[in-house]
Formats: C-alpha cells, structure tokens, sequence
C-alpha cells in the first residue's frame, strides 16, 4: 500500500537559518552601523551574502568574484572561481537549498498567503536562461573590460541588480548611517525597486530570483549533474504517480532530470515520493 | 561517456581541480583583495557607489 507522506519544510528552513545566523553572526554590527573587519573575511561563504551586510563574517562569492576580475593587477580570479568550482562540484546546488540567506528569505515570502500561486506562465523556460546572460555580462564580461583609467572595473552586478546587497546591506546600513542617509540617490531607489518587486514577486513565485536573475545558482547549477552529491531514481520501485513533480516548487520533474540544473535539492520531491524510490547523497550507488 | 557522468568520479575531479585553483589564487595574492573588498563597506552593493 502505498504510504501517504506529509512535505515538511521546516527541518531545511532551521538549516538555513542556523547557517544564515553562523555567517551573519557579527550582531554588534547591526547595532552599531559598521560591518566586521576581521580575517574571516578572507573566505567566501558559499551562499549569495552580502558582504556589506553588518553582520556578515564572510565574503560574497559572487562580489569577491567581481572585484578581482575587475581589479588592475588580476584578470582571472583563481580563489574565487576554484572556491565555486569546489563547492559546486561537491555540492550542486544544495548551496541554493540549504546554505543561501537570500534563498531562506524567499523561501519564507512564498509562505504567505495569496489567492493565486503562479507554477509556471508563458516564458518561464526561457526566462529561465537570463541568470547565465545575467552572470556572463555583469559578473564577468562588463567588470572585466568596462574600466576606468586605472583599469578598474566596478562590481556591476551588485550595483545594478542584487536585491541581497540592498536587503543586507543597503536598508541597514542607511537605517544606521546618518552619512549614508544623506548620500542615497537615483542608484539607492533602483536597488530598491528591484528588491521591492523580488519581494513582491516571491509572494507570487517560488524563489524568482533563483529562477531567473541568480549568476550565482547559474554557476552552481552547471555541476548538478556531474556533482558528488546527487538525487538517483530506483526505476524499479518509481510507479510515474507524479508526486514528485508536482511536489517540486522549482518545475522540475525528478523521475526525467533528478539532477535538473533548476533543481535546487530541497528534498520535497524525496519526501513526496510514496515508494521511497527518490534517494540522494555523496555515495548512494545506482539501485 | 554517461557511465563515467554517472559516477562521482567526475565531481571529484571537479573538487579537486578547484582546491588547486584555490591554492594557485591564494599563492599570488587574490585573497587580499577578496579582503580589501570586504572589509570596506561596499558602496555599489548598498546602491550609494
């Protein structure tokens, strides 16, 4: 008979927000205004992060990224890149489920009620793809060859888009900057639309910005399938009911692509799964 | 071609090739700007800069 199971959220949402808490974890920042200075600043946290986030104890992959290719000594960021490979190769996109604050944020915004959810519209595919244009132009291309005279490119992803920089460190730090308050203008109202609309937008879709606009899930997302830790499907026991499919917030359908690039391993389709034929893990051999 | 996908090998090759880039990025001297960067208050990622 088959056993009827309830999705619980909860246990991966305590993970995300002990690992939000252990890398946002300078709380004194929050109060006094000013970010941490120390040494752990060093190492990148696998997750979107702003590091102008007050309480941030590590650094933004994706703008350590942009600040070494756009810096005028180095072209190539070996830390960075290396540090992403290493994490994506090991991980996937587990990063996305687990370990990003912006993703808990969203995934806590979906939470509310609305009248109508959207799963997918016309696009959806398509729009899809933007979060590799988005990583190729303003992660990469445009730091890297739209300098100034001293050969220095600027972070355009995070001045231009990122909606965490201006959640995490844009809203606080002008919250308690009297300085910062008077130095806002047409770029601090941009940010913030942008965030407004992701939040706005979150209620309605699940993750938009994952889906659509994240560089840093387009990086991750070219390991899910070649990644240590990975989702298998026992095709012996996998009856097709599709309730995994349907369970799947990111539109992904586990029994096709149990390693989709859209899938972010959160572990709903696993827990949907009346025949226990969803399995994952660092060594799980093929059944 | 798939056989091999299928297996973990790939991903640790994967981790292991980053570990390396790692190393050569920290040896000449990336981590310091990662740091310089980070400890300042970002001001394009707040939306003043």
């Amino acid at each position: 008979m088959d056993k009827k199971k309830q999705i619980k959220d909860w246990p991966r949402h305590l993970i995300q927000a002990g690992w939000a808490a252990l890398t946002n974890s300078h709380v004194s920042g929050f109060i006094t205004g000013k970010i941490y200075t120390g040494k752990l600043k060093n190492v990148c946290v696998p997750g979107l992060n702003c590091y102008s986030c007050p309480g941030a104890t590590g650094a933004c992959p994706i703008g350590s990224l942009q600040a070494v290719i756009g810096s005028w000594n180095f072209k190539f960021a070996y830390y960075v890149i290396g540090f992403l490979i290493f994490v994506g190769a090991l991980l996937g996109r587990l990063v996305c489920g687990f370990l990003c604050p912006f993703g808990l944020i969203q995934d806590l915004l979906h939470k509310i009620p609305f009248f109508k959810k959207i799963r997918t519209f016309r696009g959806d595919k398509l729009l899809r793809k933007l979060k590799y244009v988005i990583f190729l132009v303003f992660v990469i291309l445009l730091p890297l060859f739209l300098t100034d005279v001293m050969g220095q490119g600027a972070p355009y992803f995070c001045k231009l888009i990122c909606p965490a920089g201006t959640l995490e460190g844009g809203l606080p730090l002008v919250l308690l900057n009297k300085g910062m308050r008077s130095a806002i203008g047409w770029l601090y109202l941009w940010k913030n639309t942008i965030l407004l609309v992701t939040v706005l937008l979150s209620i309605l879709i699940y993750r938009p910005f994952c889906k659509y606009l994240c560089p840093l899930g387009a990086f991750y997302s070219v390991f899910n399938k070649v990644s240590v830790f990975r989702y298998r499907i026992d095709t012996e026991k996998c009856v097709h009911c599709g309730k995994c499919a349907s369970a799947c917030q990111m539109g992904v359908n586990p029994v096709e692509t149990p390693n989709s690039s859209e899938c972010i391993r959160c572990g709903r389709c696993r827990q949907a799964c009346p025949k226990d034929a969803i399995s994952c893990g660092f060594c799980n051999k093929k059944k | 071609m798939k056989k091999i996908l299928d297996t973990r090998w790939p991903g640790l090759a994967l981790a292991a090739a980053g570990i390396l880039m790692m190393a050569y990025g920290i040896f000449r001297g990336e981590m310091s700007v990662v740091l310089t960067k980070a400890i300042n208050i970002c001001m394009e990622c707040v939306g003043i800069g």
